[in-house]
């Protein structure tokens, strides 16, 4: 089974450090990972940086697979290039790397995607024309399409609706358990991250706050900590947990001088 | 979720889509050969004696069954000069294609990033003050300062696109920038140069096939030869710069190291044609919008289009600049421009799919 870990981990854009010290235990397949942390804390950057799109310090260990691509990366950003079909956008990621002549089996796993992410009526249109949605349903497609046995995916329901979002996140879990893949999604909300994730990662200011299994590193005080939200955990009828949001803890830092904003 | 039934129906469906698509795509290539091919044979037809397209076609496939005359004008006069139309315009359009693609920019050609003005300056130096760069074979003196000149304005465009935060817009400015300093540089050449030494540059400015031979169009076409497969080998790589470099990255596209790859590959294509014929500026950047607006991203298709759509539009240039007054060969460089340019507001005001 494929198994991740992290070991300090740094990453710089020129002269700014915006991670460091990022260290994980082994993170094996079958696993949802929820990474959480506010605007800015570096969700983006530990993806690129363990995709190996930034230099830093640290190392990236990945063991338990012989596939030479092990990881697919979907950016936060789908791009909006009115320039291929959704099918042969997908197909693109697919073939990257691969020889020029299109086999059979490319075709299938295209088909797979389509028919799994239920977007197979886009197959003909033109990938720059759809809502911000569908967009990102192709981003996904075009992650998923590569056969990965890590993948990452930057805020993956973010332009989704309800349903839209709920279904996403279902069929990564289940992905997750049957192929054994490592799956971490960046995530805002913390409520689908208590209902779907096996494990979570949070980071703040490009450091790891807490890595472990979700109930254990999703709590209260880590929300009020990292969020400054006062939120209450609790089970709901069936028995999952639930965050109940109360009130914004602190004085909001991001309208103080030197705040976010 | 589907059925069984419906994910075969499905799958079938998706192929079905896009084996359409190839087709089509594969039908617009063997058109634009076919015209191609046309296009050849009238280009070789006309000229001081005027042959008819029977005489040109018995003269291609069994040269030594036509009169001697016809077989020299044909093979000897013409070809060299009709097929350096054919291997320019592809070198050019393919070169403008792939910079386009790697900048990300639709006005990236040879001729907008000073490709073209650098050789036109260092032919100027060679002409006026028979300034040479590397002295030897004398008719080669010119050929050889341009190419020099434009490989330094490649690699001084290379050198910028490496500092930190520099966007393709940045050196699409850089290129103009050189364009007009380029052109400065010229004008105070001729300035200083005398009035047979201006003639000979404004002449060579104008882009001319006159001065093709058959060793020159051997260069070409071994560059253009060994580039096609180089280029063709990163298609997918290529198609995905399309999307964006955040997708194309994400995708595991290494961008720096193709945009090196890639623009050293067709520096050298642009730099050595506008070295042979002249500043052509116009074709690096029609070729490929048309072959963008008929066969869309794929580089499997777009490159061979890119190339077959810059050989026509030149053959045809080369045509028109025979046809317009009996008896002068206006330089292409003009006719393409005159002829072409219209041509090209036509379509990009009325195409129906967007392609930037
Ligand atoms: N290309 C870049 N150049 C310079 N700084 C950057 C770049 N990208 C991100 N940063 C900085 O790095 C820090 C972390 O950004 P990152 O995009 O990783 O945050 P994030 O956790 O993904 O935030 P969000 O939830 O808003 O997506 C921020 O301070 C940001 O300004
Ligand atoms: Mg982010």
């Amino acid at each position: 089974m494929v198994s991740l870990q992290l070991q300090d981990l740094g990453a710089a854009y020129g002269g700014n450090q915006v991670l460091s010290g990022i260290s994980t235990p082994p993170l094996t397949g079958g696993q949802l990972v929820a990474l959480l942390g506010p605007n800015a804390a570096g969700k983006s950057t530990l993806f690129r940086r363990i995709f190996g799109l930034l230099p830093g310090s640290g190392t990236v260990h990945i063991d338990g697979t012989d596939s030479p691509n092990p990881i697919a990366y979907m950016p936060q950003d789908n791009g909006s290039r009115p320039v291929l079909s959704v099918y042969e956008a997908i197909l693109l990621a697919r073939m990257q790397g691969r020889r020029l002549k299109v086999l059979p089996e490319d075709h299938a796993e295209v088909e797979r995607v389509l028919d799994v992410l239920d977007i197979g009526h886009l197959r003909s249109r033109n990938a720059g024309d759809l809502s911000g949605g569908q967009r990102q349903m192709i981003g996904a497609a075009q992650a998923l399409v590569q056969n990965p046995r890590v993948l990452l995916m930057d805020e993956p329901t973010s332009a989704l609706d309800l349903s839209r979002q709920i279904d996403m996140l279902t069929l990564l879990q289940r992905l997750a358990k049957e192929q054994e893949l490592l799956i971490i999604v960046a995530l805002h909300d913390i409520g689908y991250a208590l209902r779907f994730a096996d494990a979570a990662m949070v980071i703040d200011k490009g450091r790891m706050i807490a890595c472990g299994p979700t109930a254990e590193v999703v709590t209260a005080e880590m929300v009020r900590e990292v969020f400054e939200v006062e939120a209450r955990i609790e089970p709901c009828s069936k028995g999952s947990p639930q965050l109940i949001v109360e009130r914004r803890a602190a004085q909001p830092s991001d309208l103080r001088p030197g705040g976010m904003l | 979720m589907s059925s069984k039934a419906d994910i075969g129906e499905q799958a079938q469906a998706g192929r079905d889509f896009y084996r359409a698509l190839v087709i089509r795509r594969q039908l617009i290539l063997v058109a634009l050969a076919t015209a191609l091919a046309f296009s050849l044979c009238v280009d070789l037809a006309l000229g001081p004696a005027r042959y008819g397209l029977g005489q040109v076609v018995e003269a291609l496939l069994w040269p030594s069954q036509v009169d001697e005359q016809l077989r020299v004008i044909l093979w000897e006069i013409r070809m060299p000069v009709a097929l350096m139309a054919l291997v320019v315009g592809a070198s050019l359009s393919v070169a403008g294609m792939q910079m386009q693609t790697i900048l990300n920019n639709p006005l990236a050609s040879p001729f907008t990033l000073g490709i073209s003005a650098g050789a036109g300056f260092g032919a100027a130096l060679a002409l006026a003050f028979g300034v040479v760069i590397f002295p030897f074979a004398v008719d080669y003196v010119v050929p050889v300062n341009a190419f020099l000149m434009a490989m330094l304005t490649s690699m001084a465009i290379y050198g910028l696109s490496l500092r930190r935060g520099v966007t393709s817009e940045t050196i699409v400015l850089l290129g103009i920038a050189l364009v007009f300093i380029f052109n400065a540089l010229m004008s105070l050449i001729q300035f200083f140069a005398s009035q047979q030494a201006v003639a000979a540059v404004v002449f060579w400015t104008m882009g001319s096939l006159t001065k093709a031979t058959w060793p020159k169009l051997w260069i070409s076409l071994s560059v253009l030869v060994i580039a096609l497969p180089l280029l063709a080998r990163r298609g997918w790589a290529l198609t995905a710069m399309r999307l964006g470099d955040a997708k194309a990255e994400s995708m595991g596209v290494r961008l720096r190291s193709l945009r090196l790859e890639v623009l050293l590959i067709v520096s050298l294509l642009a730099s050595i044609s506008v070295s042979f014929v002249g500043t052509i500026g116009f074709i690096g950047l029609v070729g490929p919008h048309i072959a963008r607006m008929l066969l869309g991203e794929d580089q499997r298709f777009l490159l061979p289009g890119t190339a077959l759509s810059g050989a026509l539009i030149l053959s045809i240039g080369s045509i028109c600049s025979k046809m317009i007054i009996p008896g002068t060969v206006i330089p292409i460089g003009i006719v393409t421009a005159i002829v072409g340019i219209p041509f090209f507001l036509y379509l990009i005001l009325n195409r129906r799919v967007a392609t930037w």
